[in-house]
């Protein structure tokens, strides 16, 4: 994974809430077997719009997304990260975050950053006046910069360490094989198995 | 202080616990399908690592799996590339694989149970959010991102924080009328789709304890449609029975120690949660919903809210966006909402208690002129055993399309899927923009609101069914 510190470019007002991750990326790119090429999907269906934000020419090359409440819901597909991180985006800004989704967004190196919706709504006026406003999401000072706007943000500890030293979550385990091994022999008999090894 | 269900089945599977560390948790059994574990399996090919336990793992295929002409090479070249790579990776790294055509195949939350490997007290995950399905027996089950996958194919754990506990207590008697659907959807719209954010939630109270397996599962499956992580309910003597003599449940001295064990996961009396709803379960009526999310949904008595009526500007702006999406108007009664398609089946209503259920009310009657039904069991050893009780005779009969197992119209990948602007009454779990099909419009209902609702073309319930007599054979014929 890619360590993330601080990141600042422009941003794309997504004045939508409950953006599930159906709408992120459509079922049939599911079909898909590798980790890159989701760009062309991302909200595929709002795009057919011209006037879809991510459409008009000002946004293009923006790379912080500030959503609405309770972006991510729906489906555990990580593809919805993937699309996010092919098309450009670094972070994403919102009041509320799915569970899943931002795991697997913390997970990938795309910093889900949750604000208050009363700087939501500052971020979006700023940046739908001036579509050339950057957004500065600091990770080491655990904050949102932009032009009238500095918001802290929290992320656990445990998360921002490994997002800052862009830490792979198996190797940190494996570290720990031995209590693995420990709780396995230990484990009840009557535990299900799927097959007989 | 004493524990809940969800902090006992959690403290079990603590693997190693750490100051600043999230927990790390022992995974009894992992789930995969042909969508999101490619990546992971590439994952461990390039990092040069097998998986750890091949006796916690098993893999169906579901989510493309063609419900018709399952015999013939699968006609869409990107799903059957999908399928391949799933038996080529499962081949590869010693996987045990249910695939297409197998009696054992089927929606992965179909099979898991089915077999007897979801168990009480276990932790169960799946790429895939509906994992949730597997708390009605007082599993702790959730579903993953591919990064994760990958993690517990790699060291059987996860690194997880734990969620906050909420209890939905549903005390009286439902109605005769109303289903387990119905009381999840009823919660959910009372909820919120975020209202469980961050909850493991523990379904409990006298109507809870009255459901069957079936039902229980119906409604753990939709927790993630309340935005929890995972939904649980105590395990009991309907979940004993519903083991005994499953594949892969324990036998003799080990059934005797999992039941005393499993006997011991109830919260404890003075245990705390962290937050609680309560409803009256004897207030519930057919519910279904009118919106692009399964928040959005009211009595089927009711009419279309008017967007004007929210408070909160956001939800007021998502309900006009619905109502113009689904191309209705405010004020619409939801009973004279015509639909094209219904769609019985999925890992909410796809198993054998859905299917009777759908079939009692279509027997002797007949699929209304230009709506087409699809029955889709959730897994092959459901049609299997709806074959048994001749209840595809009775779809058939009544015009309804009998199918093969899979996902199917819940989400679209293979070729079941509604036209653009086409209306559905599905008993699937999500009523998003486009899930069903690019512009297709979605109501979710209960297998019995289904059935009933494939007969009369609009919305309906079993009872509206009253002034159209089924045509019955005579008894003992
Ligand atoms: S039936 Fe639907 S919800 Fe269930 S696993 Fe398949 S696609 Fe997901």
């Amino acid at each position: 994974m890619e360590a993330f510190t601080t990141h600042t470019g422009r941003a794309v007002p997504l004045r939508r809430s409950n953006v599930d991750t159906d709408q992120i990326i459509p079922a049939h790119w599911l079909k898909k077997v590798t980790r890159d090429g989701f760009e062309d999907g991302l909200f595929e269906a709002w795009r057919k719009d011209s006037s879809f934000v991510l459409n008009q020419p000002e946004r293009a090359d923006a790379t912080v997304l500030v959503a609405g409440p309770d972006f991510g819901t729906g489906s555990s597909r990580e593809h919805a990260v993937w699309a996010l991180q092919n098309y450009g985006f670094k972070a994403v800004i919102s009041s509320r975050f799915a569970d899943i989704f931002r795991g697997n967004s913390l997970k990938n190196g795309l910093l889900t950053v949750v604000l208050e919706q009363k700087i939501v709504d500052a971020l979006w006026e700023l940046t739908e006046n001036d579509p050339e406003a950057e957004v500065t999401v600091d990770l080491e000072a655990r904050e949102v910069r932009a032009e009238g706007i500095t918001a802290a943000f929290e992320l656990d500890e445990n998360a921002r360490w490994r997002l800052l030293n862009g830490l792979d979550d198996i190797s940190i385990t494996l570290q720990n094989e031995a209590d693995i091994s420990t709780y396995e022999s230990k484990r009840p008999a009557h535990k299900p198995r799927t097959v007989q090894v | 202080m004493g524990r809940t269900l969800a902090e006992k089945v959690w403290d079990d599977h603590v693997v190693r616990r750490a100051e600043g560390e999230p927990d790390l948790l022992f995974i009894d059994l992992h789930l995969l399908h042909e969508v999101t574990s490619p990546q992971a399996f590439d994952g461990l090919r390039q990092a040069g690592r097998p998986v750890r336990r091949l006796d916690l793992t098993i893999a169906t295929e579901d989510h493309n799996t063609p419900t018709l002409d399952i015999d013939k090479p699968i006609a869409d070249p990107v799903s059957r590339v999908q399928l391949e790579t799933l038996r080529k990776n499962c081949a590869e790294f010693g996987v045990r694989l249910h695939s297409l055509g197998d009696v054992e195949q089927g929606v992965v939350h179909v099979v898991g149970p089915q077999l007897g490997l979801t168990q009480p007290g276990t932790t169960v995950v799946c790429g895939d959010s509906h994992t949730s399905t597997h708390g009605a027996f007082g599993a702790l089950a959730f579903g993953i991102g591919t990064s994760q996958v990958e993690h517990v194919l790699a060291t059987q754990t996860l690194p997880l924080a734990r969620p906050k506990t909420m209890a939905i207590t549903v005390d009286g008697e439902l109605p005769e009328d109303v289903t387990a659907k119905d009381l999840i959807l009823a919660i959910i719209t009372k909820i919120g789709t975020g209202g469980g954010q961050g909850y493991i939630l523990e379904y409990r109270g006298s109507a809870i304890e009255k459901l069957s397996m079936e039902a229980r599962m119906t409604i753990c499956n939709m927790s993630i449609e309340a935005g929890a992580r995972a939904g649980m309910i105590a395990p009991d003597e309907t979940t004993f029975a519903y083991l005994k003599g499953r594949p892969h449940a324990p036998e003799g001295a080990d059934w005797d120690a999992a039941v005393e064990y499993w006997k011991t996961l109830r919260t404890d009396d003075d245990a705390e949660f962290d937050a609680e709803v309560v409803i009256d379960g004897a207030s519930l009526a057919p519910f279904v919903t009118w919106g692009t999310n399964p928040g959005q949904g009211a009595p089927l008595s009711a009419s279309v809210p008017d967007p004007a009526s929210y408070e909160d500007a956001s939800e007021r702006h998502a309900a006009e966006k619905a109502l113009e999406y689904m191309g209705l108007e405010a004020g619409q009664s939801l009973r004279e909402i015509q639909v094209d398609t219904v769609f019985v089946g999925s890992c909410t209503n796809g198993r054998i208690e859905d299917l009777r259920a759908a079939a009692a009310i279509v027997e002797g009657r007949k699929v209304a002129d230009g709506v087409r039904m699809l029955v889709v069991p959730g897994s092959a050893r459901v049609g299997l055993q709806a074959v048994s009780e001749g209840l595809d005779l009775v779809f058939k009969e009544a015009g309804a399309e009998w199918r093969h197992a899979g996902c199917s119209m819940c989400l679209g990948m293979n070729p079941d899927q509604l036209a653009p602007g086409e209306r559905s009454a599905s008993t699937s779990n999500r009523n998003f923009e486009g899930r069903q099909g690019k512009g297709g419009r979605t109501h979710l209902v209960s297998p019995q609101v289904a059935a009933a609702t494939a007969v009369l073309g609009h919305l309906a319930s079993p009872a509206d069914l009253n002034d159209q007599p089924a045509a019955r054979t005579p008894a003992g014929v």
